[in-house]
C-alpha cells in the first residue's frame, strides 16, 4: 500500500484544512473535552510520580482550594475577573494580529497612575471626584503606553511582538523607581491605602470589581461583533490588502484599536489597584499579562468564552496551590500542571483546525 | 573598572548563549517565546546532572574529574533545551499552533520544572561551579589584560566559539543560506525543494539546546552556583538581544557585553540615587525599542527581521 501510495506521489497520511463550516459545535466541544482530560491524566501521572499521592484526592483537594470556603470562591471570581479583563483589553488587539504582548506594562501603568493619584490628591479631594480622575488617570496612562508601539507599527511597520514586550520592562522598572521615590522610609514598599480606594458594595470587596467586569466584557462583545469598528478590525486581521482596498484606513484602525486595548488595561489597572490591593507593587500584574494571551486565544477571542477560559486558568493555578500547600509539594507544581494543560489545549486546536486524510488508494481524495 | 568590565563580560556571554539560540530559531521563522522557560530547564537539567555527578562520585570516595564535571552538565543541559525545542516545534510545525501562544507556555512549563527539580538552597552546585570558573593558570600573571581576556571560565570562550561557527554557518554555507530562505519565505524554500518542516525541527530544537547554556552559565559562571535569581528576566532580555544585534551572532559577542553592561551598571555607578537606580535598570530595553524603531525606519534588507517571523507555514494554503 505504502508502495503504492509512493508511485503515485501521494503521501500516505495528508494533513488537510477543514473548510469554513464543516464541524459541528459539539465535536470542537468533544476534542477539547478530551485534550483537557488527557491533560489532567498526564498531569495526573506526573503529579503521583513526584509525590506518591493518589491523584484522584489530589484533585479533590483542587476542588476544596478553589470552591472550598465563601472566602475561596470570593478570591477565585476576583482572581477570574482580573485575568478576564486583562484578556478583554488584548482581544481587540489580536483580532486585528496585532500581537500585544503588553499588557503586563499596559495594566502597570494604569496602576501606577492610579496609585499617584491616590497619593497626591487622595485627602485633598471628595471621594468621587477623586475616583472619576482615578479612572481618567489610569485609562489615559495604559491608552499611551499602548498607544506608543501602535504609532511606530503604523507609520513604519516597527515589530509590535519585540516592541511591546519590551515596553513591559519599561513600565516595571518605572513602578521600581517610583516606588522608591514615594516611599518615603526608602523601603520600596508603599503601605496600602484602603481608605481612597474604589467603593466597597456591602460587605463584599470584590463585588464591584465583578461588575465592572461584567459590563466591560458585554461592551467588549457587541464592539467586536456588532459595530462598525469591530468589523473594520476583523477585516484589517484577515487581510490588510483586502482592507485597505475597501478603503479602510489601516493606520487608523491601528491606532484606535490599541488606544481601546490600552484603555482597559488602565481600567484592569485600576482595580487591581484601587479595587484590590490599595497599593502597588513590579509584581501586582504578576504575569497576568501575558497569561492573558494565552487566555484570550483559547478562547478564539470571543470574549463569552474568555470567562470559561480565564475561569480554567485561575481554577488550574488556585488548585494546584492548595495542592502544594496540602500535601507540601514545592508550589512550583502549579506551574507545570498549567503548562501541561495549556500545551495539550493548544495542541488540540489542530485537530479543530485541520483533518488528517490517510489516503487508502494512493489516489487524490476529497 | 575592571571589576565591572569582568561582570560585564560574564553577564553578556550569558546573554550570548541565549540570543544565539534565538537568532538560529528566528532565522527558521520561528519566534520562540519560550527562551526563559528554556533557559531555566537548561539550567536546571545541567546542575541536575552535576549534583547526580558530584554526589555519585563522592559517595564512592572517588576523585571528582574536573573535566567530566564540567562535560556532563553541558551535555545535560543541551539536551534538555533540545527536548523543549522539540516540544515547541512539534505543536508550531506538526500541529501548526500559534507560536506565540505556545512559547508563552512554554515559559510557564520550564519556570515550572526549573523551581520543581532544584533545590535553590543545596551548597552543592557552589561546588560544582568551581569547576565551571576554572580559568587559565597564567591569567592572573598578566595584569589587566589577563583579567579581561583570559580569568574566565570554560563556558565564556564557548559562547564565543558558538556565535562565530553560527554566524559562519549562517551566512557562509548552503544549510545556512537554507536555513535563511526557510525564514524569509517558506513557501519559495519549499519549492525549492528544502525540507521546510526538518529545518525548523532542527535550527529550533539547537537554538534551544543553546539557549539553554545561557541558563547553565548564568547561574554557574555568573551566580557562582546560587540559585538567588530567577532566570526568566535574563531570558527576556536575551530575545531583546537578538533585535539589538539585527539577528547577527557575529554583533551579538559585543552586543551582550554592552547588554550585560547595561543590565549591571546600576550596581557600579556611584552618585545616582537609590531610586535613580531602578531607572538605570531600563536601559537595555530602551535601547533595544531605539534599536527596533531604527532597523524598521531604516528599513535596509539586511537588518531586518526575518520576514515570515512568527508565521506558521501550511503548504496547502495560500
Amino acid at each position: 500500500m505504502f508502495k503504492n501510495a509512493l508511485k503515485n506521489k501521494t503521501p500516505l497520511i495528508r494533513v488537510v484544512k477543514r473548510g469554513r463550516d464543516a464541524l459541528p459545535w459539539q465535536f470542537g466541544i468533544l476534542v477539547r473535552a478530551i485534550a483537557i482530560i488527557s491533560a489532567l491524566i498526564v498531569s495526573g501521572i506526573i503529579i503521583m510520580m513526584l509525590s506518591g499521592k493518589n491523584p484522584i484526592e489530589v484533585y479533590a483537594s483542587m476542588f476544596d482550594g478553589v470552591f472550598g470556603t465563601p472566602r475561596r470562591i470570593w478570591n477565585t471570581l476576583q482572581n477570574t475577573v482580573i485575568l478576564l479583563c486583562i484578556s478583554l483589553a488584548v482581544t481587540p488587539a489580536f483580532k486585528m494580529r496585532f500581537w500585544n504582548c503588553g499588557a503586563e506594562g499596559q495594566v502597570l501603568v494604569g496602576g501606577l497612575a492610579t496609585v499617584s493619584v491616590m497619593m497626591f490628591l487622595g485627602d485633598k479631594l471628595p471621594l468621587p471626584l477623586l475616583l472619576v480622575i482615578m479612572l481618567a488617570a489610569s485609562v489615559l496612562a495604559g491608552m499611551i503606553w499602548a498607544l506608543i508601539p501602535a504609532v511606530f507599527k503604523s507609520i513604519w511597520n516597527t515589530n509590535e511582538t519585540l516592541f511591546t514586550l519590551m515596553m513591559n520592562y519599561v513600565a516595571i522598572q518605572l513602578v521600581a523607581y517610583f516606588l522608591k521615590v514615594f516611599a518615603k522610609d526608602g523601603s520600596g514598599v508603599l503601605k496600602p491605602m484602603p481608605q481612597f480606594g474604589l467603593p466597597v458594595i456591602g460587605k463584599y470587596q470584590f463585588l464591584l470589581n465583578i461588575i465592572i467586569v461584567a459590563v466591560v466584557t458585554v461592551i467588549v462583545y457587541i464592539y467586536l461583533k456588532y459595530s462598525k469598528h469591530g468589523y473594520e478590525i476583523s477585516v484589517v486581521g484577515e487581510s490588510e490588502n483586502t482592507a485597505k482596498y475597501i478603503g479602510i484606513g489601516v493606520k487608523k484602525v491601528i491606532i484606535r484599536t490599541l488606544a481601546v486595548s490600552g484603555a482597559i488595561c488602565g481600567i484592569t489597572g485600576l482595580l487591581l489597584v484601587g479595587g484590590t490591593d490599595h497599593t502597588i507593587s513590579t509584581s501586582t500584574v504578576g504575569g497576568q499579562g501575558f497569561t492573558a494571551i494565552m487566555v484570550s486565544w483559547l478562547a478564539k477571542f470571543n470574549p463569552i468564552y474568555m470567562v470559561l477560559t480565564s475561569f480554567l486558568i485561575v481554577f488550574l493555578d488556585r488548585g494546584a496551590g492548595q495542592i502544594a500547600t496540602k500535601f507540601s509539594i514545592p508550589s512550583s507544581i502549579s506551574d507545570i500542571v498549567t503548562g501541561i494543560i495549556l500545551l495539550f489545549i493548544i495542541g488540540c486546536e489542530f485537530f479543530l483546525t485541520y483533518k488528517i486524510v490517510i489516503s487508502k488508494s494512493g489516489r487524490e481524495e476529497k | 573598572m575592571l571589576a565591572f568590565i569582568v561582570s560585564a563580560i560574564r553577564l553578556g556571554m550569558t546573554l550570548l548563549f541565549g540570543s544565539t539560540g534565538e537568532t538560529i530559531t528566528e532565522k527558521s521563522g520561528h519566534l520562540n517565546l519560550g527562551i526563559p522557560g528554556i533557559m531555566c530547564v537548561g539550567a536546571s537539567c545541567g546542575c541536575y546532572a552535576e549534583y547526580i555527578y558530584i554526589d555519585s562520585v563522592v559517595s564512592k570516595g572517588l576523585e571528582i574529574n574536573s573535566i567530566l564535571a564540567v562535560l556532563i552538565p553541558v551535555l545535560a543541559t543541551l539536551i534538555g533545551g533540545a527536548i523543549m525545542g522539540v516540544l515547541f516545534s512539534f505543536l508550531t510545525v506538526t500541529l501548526h499552533a500559534n507560536q506565540n501562544v505556545t512559547g508563552l507556555a512554554i515559559t510557564t512549563l520550564g519556570v515550572g520544572i526549573s523551581d520543581y527539580m532544584i533545590d535553590k538552597t543545596d551548597l552543592i552546585y557552589i561546588r560544582g561551579a568551581a569547576y565551571f570558573k576554572a580559568s587559565l593558570p597564567f591569567a592572573s600573571k598578566l595584569g589587566w589584560f589577563g583579567e579581561v581576556f583570559f580569568s574566565h571560565g570554560v563556558l565564556v570562550y564557548l559562547a564565543i566559539i558558538i556565535a562565530v561557527v553560527t554566524s559562519f554557518i549562517l551566512n557562509r554555507t548552503r544549510i545556512g543560506l537554507h536555513l535563511r530562505a526557510v525564514g524569509e519565505n517558506p513557501a519559495t524554500a519549499d519549492a525549492a525543494g528544502i525540507n521546510v518542516s526538518l529545518y525548523r525541527y532542527v535550527a529550533t530544537s539547537i537554538g534551544c539546546g543553546i539557549a539553554g547554556l545561557g541558563g547553565l552559565s548564568f547561574i554557574m559562571d555568573y551566580l557562582n552556583g546560587n540559585w538567588e535569581y530567577v532566570i526568566d528576566d535574563i531570558g527576556w532580555l536575551a530575545i531583546a538581544l537578538v533585535i539589538f544585534t539585527v539577528w547577527k551572532p557575529n554583533f551579538a559577542i559585543i552586543g551582550s557585553i554592552i547588554f550585560g553592561g547595561l543590565y549591571i551598571a546600576s550596581s557600579y555607578i556611584t552618585g545616582v540615587s537609590f531610586a535613580g537606580k531602578e531607572l538605570f535598570k531600563m536601559l537595555p530595553y530602551i535601547v533595544t525599542i531605539i534599536v527596533l524603531i531604527f532597523t524598521s525606519m531604516r528599513s535596509k534588507k539586511k537588518n531586518q527581521p526575518p520576514q515570515s517571523l512568527g508565521l506558521p507555514y501550511f503548504r496547502e494554503e495560500r
